[in-house]
């Protein structure tokens, strides 16, 4: 089990996370914007997934269980992008 | 009573109890999979529209938001309390962790329709009131067709955990969890979890598009 000061602290880092990435977005940092907000929530998710949803404390069967859904996501959107980036447009412009 | 919730195919209350997370977990996967063609179809048309995107996002409220996510952040916190209360077997704390979480939802959902409303009048609500005139028309339609197709489902989603709290708020008051069997709380507790997290991607998704 996870202690609720674990969790307090947990809480904490979330909202300093959201402070970051919303100062972030109004500075320009071209492409990295993208990466920064992207990075900044998946850290958020992860430290939710961990603590919050206690997987930290889970049997392995329960990390299986979330990993294949961030594996099947990864299909989903990799198999699209692979079609959508390598399209080439004949049509006449 | 310590036995009387333990259904007879399990050994102990522990093993129902992982039993019941990993059905929430095959659950949440596929819901994964649910808000995940909509993500894909939103990161395609973003690709092709870069400058359009971040016209769009503009018409947003930045601070609504970020109030809103932090809403969301604080109740994530109250439900692992409250999760933390039921293991411990006490029903009061129980009952207003829950309670607080609700609040939050419901805070979350009230700003949620209030941006609705606004953009409503601003005649930035595909299908219903569109009458931008401007730039970049057309992408902008479909910025606020994700944008209302996806927070949508998962301020249903929020409605959806509401339901399921008031729900866990009764049956704590009714004095029905104990220390040895509260799986429902456990299980509601992944499913709000999870709702918050969909909202981590979504806010970055939708209001911090500011460069390309």
């Amino acid at each position: 089990m996870i202690s609720k000061k674990t969790d307090i602290w947990v809480a904490v880092a979330l909202l300093v996370l959201l402070v970051l990435t919303a100062w972030l977005s109004k500075v320009n940092l071209g492409a990295w914007n993208l990466a920064a907000a992207m990075l900044i929530a998946v850290a958020k998710a992860l430290l939710v997934v961990i603590f919050f949803m206690e997987m930290k404390v889970s049997p392995r069967l329960m990390w299986l269980a979330a990993a294949m859904g961030i594996f099947w996501l990864g299909l989903l959107v990799g198999g699209v992008l692979i079609d959508v980036g390598t399209r080439v447009i004949v049509l006449p412009h | 009573m310590p036995d009387a919730h333990l259904a007879q195919q399990f050994d102990d209350p522990a093993q129902q109890r992982e039993a019941a997370k990993l059905g929430m977990w095959v659950f949440l996967m596929s819901e994964i999979l649910f808000f995940g063609g909509m993500f894909t179809a939103y990161i395609t048309y973003r690709v092709d529209h870069p400058i359009a995107w971040v016209i769009a996002s503009h018409h947003l409220d930045f601070w609504l938001g970020t109030t809103d996510t932090a809403l969301l952040l604080i109740s994530s916190l109250t439900m692992a309390l409250a999760v933390h209360s039921a293991q411990e077997g006490s029903r009061w704390v129980t009952a207003l962790f829950l309670t607080l979480t609700m609040i939050l939802g419901l805070l979350f959902l009230g700003i949620k329709f209030f941006e609705y409303a606004k953009h409503y009048g601003e005649g930035l609500f595909p299908g219903f009131n569109f009458t931008y005139k401007g730039p970049y028309q057309r992408e902008i339609f479909l910025f606020m067709s994700f944008y209302f197709t996806m927070t949508g489902w998962h301020a249903i989603h929020m409605i959806v955990g509401l339901g399921l709290l008031s729900g866990m708020l009764a049956i704590t008051l009714a004095g029905k969890f104990s220390k040895a069997w509260h799986n429902p709380i456990v299980i509601t507790g992944l499913y709000w979890h999870f709702v918050d997290i969909v909202w981590i991607f979504l806010y970055p998704c939708f209001y911090l598009v500011n460069t390309r």
